[in-house]
């Protein structure tokens, strides 16, 4: 009797030890980007394996030369959720509530957006930015990069608004407010969940992007973070330290919403793909 | 539910200077108020993704230089870009480079994250923070996780290497990325790892939906664990194993941030993939007529897919309207 009320225990055990183990495996080049980032004059020997004497001397080298990229990332994808969301969240919510004639047909080809290849879009926008002279510009980046989150935010929008009762709208209009205000007083608040999911992978998709900011900008001008570590690792390669610091305080954003705003993560990861 | 009921009835009191609601004289007005909800998105979406595939097949036919952006000529020429992109061994290599790379990393991330999804599917304690932690390298942007790869795999001052050596495993160090051999499999290897987070939760989230009592059936049939994961884990997860692979998909054929922080596309072109090709030609270049045709095949494969997602994807449109 002991024994088999027991065993699901240990077993139960046995799995927490194998996980931990995963998880370590799978996190071996981020402790390797800490470790490196650690250790000052690492720069071409081998880097030590555990840091014996942390310093944070990268981290200055860091942050003297990147740290205006870190900002112009941050201002980018701030712009670019409030571009993506000022857009997706109307049109969310008179897809899953007006019965648009050819709402279907929208959808649907939100979806197939989502699959177009970034470089194509780049590749022609290019010429189209020389034209309107919005090379090298940020409100160039921000409207380029708002397309990288836009179908999902629409995707993700609608199937949230499908579910408010067109009731509750009503109501509010029969009261005299129009559908706009009673769309920014009502609908709005009560999305609050899907739009903070929306905005999280906004963000995220804008800060993680390289191609637009590589084929975007001819000059240093508006240079965000995965551009600056991109050339930074070109011109220093002798200087790892600095490299991995600058990696760290890039992956910083990703690690803060991590902890954060999990539920919003899974919210978005299993809700924008599967429905 | 409750909440819904409770704004509605706020939103009644709310308002006590009850307006007269308007006959249907401003029917079609309120039918055109309506689509200015979703104009602005349209109008967008034609701009930045409309535009752009259009764009991309005239360009196609339009022979750019690197005067072209001083001069703003770019005369058509007919087919020339085609042809020269098709003789090119360049593409035909990256046709092969991508195929590679893109067969590779799915199933490794598929088989792997699939593994994860059904061992995280047991109960024990930390699983949860576990799961939630292996998100990291999936968060993390590309450039950066390809970055740090790339001083791991470094041959003589790599940790791998170090770490090979120390465990007596090889001799020399292994030329990762130096190798024309080697170099593409290092690249599948690190998209792999990336692509494990989003394989795993996807996944998860799938297996955490299939009912519990076809479980219990199989195993008073006496159904062993494999011959119920094959008979019933497997075939209640198809739609989301399509999902997952059509998404994986679509987001490896493009690759570019990896491979260019990686080897940018060396040693001897081994890495070069439609992704990497298209940003030579047009951005290099500057022969955005040459670069354009690339883009043009990676759409066209690109679209063969989104037709599978689609169908995959179709229960989701019976929904709300």
């Amino acid at each position: 009797m002991k024994a088999n009320s027991n065993r699901p225990r240990l077993r139960a055990a046995w799995n927490t030890t194998a996980a931990l183990l995963i998880l370590g495996v799978l996190l071996i080049p981020v402790y390797w980007m800490l470790n490196t980032a650690l250790q000052p004059g690492s720069s071409v020997a081998a880097t030590e394996w555990f840091p014996s004497s942390p310093s944070l001397e990268n981290f200055d080298t860091a942050i003297s030369s990147q740290g205006g990229s870190l900002l112009t990332s941050f201002v980018v994808a701030l712009g670019a959720v409030a571009v993506c969301l000022a857009l997706a969240a109307p049109a969310a919510y008179g897809l899953a509530q007006f019965g648009l004639r050819g709402g279907q047909g929208i959808v649907f080809t939100t979806l197939i957006t989502q699959m177009v290849p970034g470089i194509v879009i780049a590749n022609a926008l290019y010429s189209a930015y020389a034209e309107l002279g919005l090379v090298n510009s940020y409100l160039g980046l921000i409207l380029a990069d708002a397309s990288l989150g836009l179908p999902f935010a629409i995707v993700l929008l609608r199937a949230f608004m499908v579910s408010i009762p067109s009731e509750v709208v009503e109501a509010a209009m029969v009261d005299g407010a129009n559908r706009f205000t009673a769309f920014v007083r009502i609908v709005l608040p009560m999305s609050r969940n899907a739009l903070i999911t929306a905005g999280l992978f906004t963000f995220l998709f804008a800060w993680s992007d390289f191609m637009f900011a590589l084929t975007l900008n001819t000059t240093d001008d508006v240079k965000p973070i995965t551009l600056g570590i991109y050339q930074f690792v070109g011109a220093h390669v002798s200087d790892w330290g600095a490299v991995m610091a600058t990696a760290v305080l890039s992956a910083v954003p990703a690690a803060i919403l991590l902890v954060v705003a999990q539920k919003y993560i899974s919210a978005g990861i299993t809700g924008g793909s599967i429905k | 539910m409750s909440t819904f009921a409770s704004t509605a009835r706020a939103a009644k009191s709310s308002g006590s200077s009850a307006a007269p609601a308007r006959a249907d004289s401003g029917t079609r007005r309120r039918g055109l108020l309506r689509w200015l909800f979703v104009a602005p998105a349209l109008a967008y979406m034609a701009l930045f993704f409309g535009y752009p595939l259009i764009r991309n097949i005239v360009m196609s036919f339009q022979h750019y230089t690197p005067k072209t952006y001083f001069t703003g000529e770019a005369p058509f020429n007919g087919l020339d870009n085609w042809r020269a992109v098709f003789a090119d061994e360049l593409f035909a290599g990256s046709l092969w480079h991508t195929a590679l790379f893109t067969l590779g990393s799915l199933l490794g991330q598929f088989t792997i994250g699939l593994a994860l999804a059904v061992f995280f599917s047991r109960r024990f304690r930390l699983s949860g923070f576990v799961r939630a932690i292996l998100l990291l390298p999936w968060l993390v942007p590309m450039v950066v996780s390809a970055v740090v790869w790339r001083r791991i795999l470094d041959q003589d001052h790599g940790m791998l290497n170090s770490a090979l050596h120390a465990l007596g495993l090889t001799e020399g160090g292994v030329p990762w990325l130096n190798s024309p051999g080697v170099a593409l499999l290092s690249a599948i290897l690190v998209n792999i790892w990336i692509g494990i987070p989003f394989n795993m939760v996807i996944l998860y989230g799938g297996l955490q939906e299939i009912p519990r009592e076809l479980y219990e059936a199989a195993s008073l049939d006496g159904a062993s664990p494999w011959r119920t994961f094959r008979s019933v884990t497997l075939p209640m997860l198809r739609p989301v194993i399509t999902v997952v692979l059509v998404l994986g998909f679509m987001s490896t054929v493009k690759i570019l941030d990896l491979i260019l922080a990686l080897t940018s596309g060396g040693p001897a072109d081994s890495t070069q993939t439609l992704g990497t090709v298209t940003y030579q030609l047009s951005f290099l270049q500057l022969d955005f007529g040459q670069g354009a045709v690339v883009g043009n095949v990676l759409i066209l494969i690109s679209a063969v897919f989104a037709v599978l997602y689609l169908r995959a994807n179709r229960a989701d449109f019976g929904k709300g309207n």
